[in-house]
């Protein structure tokens, strides 16, 4: 085994547990920091895919962006001393024959499902391409984007402002 | 069988994340960890877009709609939290079932 597939499997295992740990954890405080394994991990997993801009994104949106406002949420809406008892989870068992049967299926169908292989694997730096890619053949989904993030800022705001009653 | 050159092993990471985080969506009651159900399912969908993207296609499609999926998500999340910051402001919990009303 060399160093890449060490690695490999250390970022596999780091990603799986941290999602366990999320799923399974009875402390929302828990769960929340987990989160930054399977983040981490998942932007590991891309630079390993040889896409080094998402890998980048994932961890400049992910990491430092949503799971911040998580970690905000949770410490906004939580008496820290009540953490362990509002973290409640309900129907375990249904739920386990359903990710059981779910999870059977997909490895049985990523198993034998002859994929389609690309004729040659590529590492090359994708940065410039997919900026070129945005302002040509994606320009009008990027521009609906800005929109897109435009609405749910004024949204947010407007939602969480205190209403003032006159 | 399981190997970093292997479209396969990326897709089972994916698969598993897919259901760890399909089961966060059904079992948790508190809101916020619902929401962290969704990312870890809309995580796995990013995996299988750039592993597809890179072993399958070859192009950059797949990394672009991977994008596109992080900036909804990002987006999603802003809304999602302040959603939930206004549930908890009128009822004082974060519990899904409180929340089944439609007014105070």
């Amino acid at each position: 085994m060399n160093v890449s597939t060490a690695v490999f499997y250390l970022i596999a295992i780091i990603t799986v547990g941290s999602a366990v740990m999320v799923a399974f954890s009875r402390n929302i405080i828990y769960s929340a920091f987990s989160l930054l394994g399977t983040f981490g991990g998942v932007a590991g997993l891309y630079v390993f895919l040889g896409a080094d801009f998402v890998a980048a994104v994932q961890l400049l949106i992910y990491v430092g962006g949503i799971l911040i406002l998580i970690l905000f949420a949770v410490m906004l809406t939580h008496r820290i001393t009540e953490v362990e008892v509002t973290n409640r989870a309900a129907g375990r068992i249904p739920a386990l024959i359903v990710i059981g049967v779910l999870i059977y299926l997909l490895l049985q169908t990523v198993q034998e499902t002859p994929w389609v292989k690309a004729k040659e694997i590529t590492y090359a730096a994708t940065t410039g391409r997919i900026g070129d890619l945005f302002l040509e053949n994606y320009l009008l989904p990027f521009e609906l984007a800005s929109l897109v993030l435009l609405v749910a800022m004024i949204g947010a705001v407007v939602l969480s402002r205190k209403e003032i009653k006159e | 069988m399981f190997s970093p050159n292997e479209l396969s092993s990326y897709l089972i990471i994916g698969a598993i994340l897919f259901s760890l985080g399909l089961f966060t969506v059904l079992t948790r009651r508190n809101a916020i960890s619902v929401l962290m159900g969704v990312e870890l399912i809309l995580n796995s969908a990013n995996i299988n877009y750039v592993a597809f993207s890179h072993y399958s296609s070859g192009g950059l499609e797949g990394q672009i709609y991977a994008i596109f999926v992080i900036m909804l998500a990002a987006a999603e999340a802003a809304v999602g939290l302040a959603i939930v910051l206004a549930i908890f402001q009128i009822f004082h919990t974060i519990d899904v079932e409180a929340a089944e009303t439609l007014k105070e």
